[in-house]
């Protein structure tokens, strides 16, 4: 039983409590659904309770929160946790080693591990070889990896010290439409017998409604809403989405452009082979043309190439065959060459200009925010181009503040981006790139792990920078996202 | 009666934070010590053709004035101890940047593994000598030497030095030390402050105080 | 069952009977063989076990490029090495060149040819180690055989496995750096910004681990038990008793010729 009562959480460093006032309780074998806003502390409550927040010098703890009535560091291994960002939870360098080594953790007898790990993979439809390297590869891999490795742990055999407590931090983010059937189902087995306790945080809560029984809501101040699903989506629908919440059946505001057709190719490719390896291209003989003006939107299944593709689109991966071509308004003058000569300037092929080419011309969202991160203050981060642009002092912290509150970041401004939330970091990254204003802006998953508020913020600055005659290609898995925006669409198929 | 209290005393306490103690590692510290290991390994390796090819040339032709360039061998025990604070993690960083030099491929082969050890027991001797409560810059050059020193005695054996005269012995001692304390020592400090400033070693002692 | 072979499946190199023993008896062999070098400076032992090295090897099917390969800056540095012993060493017998604290006699000379060969032996007696240095057999073996605390082993074996991500991180981060329009920046400098950022992301993600591996039950009171077992065999057996009569061998013929000096001996 997880029980908390006034229990709260402030980071050492932050004037502000990330959780406060949180009181509930949680029967063994229970599901629920934990929501709230981008930055309400969701994470921070699954740390907790899996005890690994830290000691008293990385936080101040206020209130109580136990399970059967102990605090969550004396029972480590009893809680098993997906974290919210699949790349930091790789632990060892094959993906068989790395499913296998939460069984070894709960001491689990060797002839029962293998087959563990084998059943876990299938489930989460990973279906690669034991020793492949866990390096490479793609996001929704790994976080089909981290779901596994957890739910091999959690397996319905497990003799373990009391009945295990599943937490799973946003499991879906990175996920093509089929792969959230698949892992959700996996978990739906793995908890069918009312053995495992499972707590799920996910903005969408579609997904999750048949599975789960209870909903609590995360607020500013405390719970904001707490009881079986249909009730309290039924009831309290106006707080929820005044909070962010995505209920089901309540449309997004947001509606397409009108679109008009046969809009002239900004960039297109010939023949273009894509990968990071000669000999394991990633798409092979690949014919894009993005449109000028438009929203261009490439989905497909995890692993297919749309990250690769994308980075190649943007002039950064070089291509392994074929070419990346560019419409001459947007290619640089040729004279004007960088300092960087050891790349011969093509002005049509963007993989030969220089940095301070691609700042105007082309940006580049990754997939991973934290790559991008390269100073230490939210506001610092945001003014990195302006000043590689050299706009004047003034007009940078005037157009930093702006940004600011569009991306709901106010209040975050000297915040340290590597400490923010999940969310939190996917809009700065975003942010980053809009700054700029680029003439074609290269978006990776833009949208994954936003509330309803903010994602409809943020999807409203892509309208805007539209509306001003700017090229988008955006990579998602988001069906709300593809709804407004998909002004025309790439499906990329994997290749076998 | 007694019996009881304490009884009821263990209860209570399950409701707070698992005790940690100062001197246990936790599985963030190891971590991180690897990690520096690793990267201290790689240091090591660009300056085995760097360093080394001063280091001989100066060895050859000078008495001992060698040593000038050995400090940077020496630097992940001032860095490991600054960072982690644990007893034990000068030698482990050390040993760990010394293996992967090692396997990285060097022309010392398995010594490599020896001369980790003995500059990290050197390193981690300063530290100790202070309770591992003081790490500031003196106490870092102190350890920087103190990890020369250890390089120095093992070198008596492992290259033979004890059959050399005494003036280059002397020489080489002084430059050895000296390099070790600025090379390393300072070197280590400056490193752990610049890390400290970037926000990184938050979840550690010496990233919190800024590094000293 | 078949499974439990998995995470031990050896790289692309074709395989040497060195690979029939675990890493860490790899590792043990390395440090044995490197004693008996260690504790004479002589030239007879050193050359007796250099050839004892090299015929190993051969007949382990160690491949010669390899070795080439490994060995080749080796000839670059013994010498070096061997002229500051040949200068510095203490002077016997007869001299044939002195000047301020450069003393060439008889006996630094030989001394310096003890210190080139003994060079040579350490430095390829590496090449044992090569293709055992997959480390998370080695780290099976350091825990399972020798028994070094789990916690410790474990924990080390996650942060050195981000070596073989600094490669990638650093060409993501190139990118990343390119694209945020700061790429431009002059190589000697972009390269120590960039190596800075990479430790600085390398700790972070260290620390990010640590908490994901913990959230995985890893460093809990409970007892652990390994996927992989790490096991001693007759090969490892065997390779045991071939250094230990290497060892033997070399210090035996340097006692016969009547050059073992043991390093510890402070000659007049
Ligand atoms: N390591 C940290 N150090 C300091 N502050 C932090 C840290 N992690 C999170 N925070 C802050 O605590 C607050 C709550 O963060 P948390 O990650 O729990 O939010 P969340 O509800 O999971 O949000 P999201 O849906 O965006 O993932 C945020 O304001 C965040 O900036
Ligand atoms: N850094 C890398 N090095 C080598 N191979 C990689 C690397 N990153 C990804 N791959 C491989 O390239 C293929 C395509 O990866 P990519 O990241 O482009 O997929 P994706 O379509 O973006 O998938 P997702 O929706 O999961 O993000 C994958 O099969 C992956 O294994
Ligand atoms: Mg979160
Ligand atoms: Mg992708």
């Amino acid at each position: 039983m997880i029980t908390a009562s006034g229990w709260g959480w402030r980071y050492a460093g932050r004037p502000d409590w990330a959780v406060r006032g949180v009181d509930f309780t949680v029967e063994d074998g229970e599901r629920v659904l934990l929501l709230g806003a981008s930055g309400a502390g969701k994470s921070t409550v699954l740390a907790a309770l899996t005890g690994v927040l830290g000691g008293a010098d990385e936080g101040t703890e206020e209130g109580r929160l136990l399970i059967d009535g102990k605090h969550p560091t004396r029972v480590r291994g009893r809680v098993g946790l997906v974290m919210q960002d699949p790349e930091s939870q790789v632990v060892l360098a094959k993906v068989g080693d790395d499913v296998a080594f939460g069984c070894e953790n709960m001491g689990l007898p060797r002839q029962e591990i293998w087959p563990r790990v084998h059943r876990a993979l299938d489930a989460v439809g990973l279906r690669v070889p034991l020793d492949q390297p866990t390096g490479a590869l793609s996001g929704g891999q790994k976080q089909r990896l981290a779901i596994a490795a957890a739910l091999a742990m959690h397996g319905s055999t497990a003799e373990s010290a009391g009945p295990g407590i599943l937490c799973l931090d946003e499991p879906t983010a990175n996920l093509d439409p089929a792969g959230i059937v698949e892992v959700r189902d996996a978990i739906g087995r793995v908890v069918a017998d009312r053995t495992t306790t499972l707590l799920v945080v996910e903005h969408r809560v579609d997904v999750w409604a048949d599975l789960v029984d209870r909903i609590i809501v995360l607020g500013t101040d405390g719970i904001l809403a707490d009881g079986p699903v249909a009730q309290v989506l039924a009831e309290q629908a106006t707080e929820l989405l005044a909070a962010g919440v995505w209920v089901p059946g309540v449309p997004h505001p947001l509606s397409p452009r009108p679109v008009h057709a046969s809009a002239r190719p900004l960039l297109w490719t010939e023949d273009l082979t894509t990968g990071y390896q000669a000999s394991r291209p990633v798409g092979r003989h690949l014919e894009v043309s993005i449109p000028k003006g438009l929203s261009t939107v490439i989905t497909g299944p995890n692993g297919a190439g749309k990250s690769t593709l994308a980075l190649t689109l943007a002039g950064l991966l070089r291509p392994l065959a074929g070419r990346v071509r560019v419409a001459p308004g947007l290619q640089p003058e040729p004279r004007q060459r960088g300092r960087r000569s050891s790349r011969t300037l093509d002005p049509a092929d963007p993989h030969t200009w220089t940095s301070r080419h691609l700042l105007t011309r082309i940006g580049t969202v990754f997939q991973q925010p934290e790559h991008q991160f390269v100073e230490r203050q939210v506001r610092e981060e945001l003014a990195v181009g302006l000043r590689a642009l050299d706009w004047p002092q003034p007009q940078i912290d005037r157009r930093v503040a702006e940004l600011l509150e569009t991306l709901h970041l106010t209040g975050l401004a000297t915040a340290n981006p590597f400490t923010l939330s999940g969310g939190e970091q996917r809009r700065l990254s975003v942010g980053t790139v809009l700054a700029t204003s680029p003439a074609l802006i290269v978006l990776d998953e833009p949208t994954f792990g936003q509330d309803r508020n903010t994602w409809t913020d943020l999807v409203q600055l892509v309208l805007q920078i539209l509306a001003e005659g700017r090229t988008i290609i955006s990579v998602t898995h988001d069906p709300a996202y593809l709804e407004v925006l998909a002004e025309n669409r790439l499906v990329v198929t994997a290749t076998p | 009666m007694t019996n009881n209290l304490t009884n009821q005393q263990r209860l209570d306490d399950q409701t707070t934070p698992a005790p940690t103690s100062r001197h246990r590692w936790r599985v963030v510290d190891i971590v991180v010590a690897a990690v520096l290991g690793v990267a201290c390994g790689l240091i090591f390796f660009a300056w085995n053709s760097v360093g080394y090819a001063w280091f001989t040339t100066m060895d050859a032709l000078t008495p001992g004035l060698g040593g000038i360039a050995a400090g940077l061998w020496f630097l992940g025990g001032p860095l490991g101890m600054l960072i982690i604070r644990k007893p034990g993690a000068a030698i482990m960083v050390e040993l760990i940047g010394a293996v992967v030099s090692a396997l990285l491929g060097n022309v010392w082969g398995i010594t490599t593994l020896y001369s980790g050890l003995a500059q990290g027991l050197g390193a981690e001797l300063a530290f100790a000598l202070f309770a591992y409560r003081n790490f500031k810059l003196p106490v870092a050059l102190l350890a920087g030497a103190g990890a020369g020193l250890g390089a120095w005695t093992l070198e008596l054996f492992t290259s033979g030095n004890l059959a050399k005269g005494p003036a280059f012995l002397a020489i080489y001692f002084a430059t050895t030390v000296i390099s070790g304390a600025v090379l390393a020592g300072g070197v280590g400090q400056l490193l752990t402050k610049a890390l400290a400033s970037t926000g990184v070693l938050d979840r550690f002692a010496s990233g919190r105080d800024g590094g000293s | 069952m078949t499974a439990v072979q998995t995470g031990t499946t050896q790289a692309a190199a074709a395989p040497t009977l060195l690979d029939r023993m675990n890493s860490v008896t790899r590792l043990g062999l390395a440090v044995l063989a490197s004693l008996p070098i260690l504790i004479t400076l002589d030239w007879v032992s050193a050359l007796t076990m250099l050839c004892c090295q090299f015929g190993i090897f051969v007949a382990c099917r160690v491949p010669l490029p390899l070795l080439a390969r490994r060995t080749a800056p080796l000839l670059l540095v013994a010498p070096i090495g061997a002229v500051s012993m040949a200068l510095y060493g203490r002077p016997g017998g007869e001299i044939h060149f002195q000047w301020w604290l450069v003393t060439i006699s008889d006996r630094s000379l030989l001394l310096a040819v003890a210190v080139f060969l003994r060079i040579l032996v350490l430095g390829s007696s590496a090449v044992i180690l090569i293709g055992g240095a997959d480390p998370t057999r080695m780290a099976d073996g350091l825990a399972q055989i020798l028994r070094l605390p789990a916690r410790l082993v474990l924990g080390t074996l996650a942060g050195v496995r981000m070596v073989g991500l600094f490669a990638e991180d650093w060409r993501t981060m190139a990118l990343a750096r390119r694209a945020r329009g700061i790429g431009d920046i002059g190589r000697l400098r972009r390269f120590f910004t960039m190596a800075f950022a990479l430790l600085v992301f390398a700790i972070r993600r260290g620390t990010k681990l640590a908490t994901a591996m913990e959230a995985r039950g890893f460093g809990s009171e409970r007892e652990r038990t390994w996927a992989r077992p790490s096991r001693l065999g007759r090969a490892d057996l065997f390779g045991l008793l071939v250094t230990l009569a290497a060892g033997a061998l070399s210090i035996g013929m340097a006692l016969w010729a009547g050059t073992f000096w043991l390093v510890l001996w402070d000659a007049t």
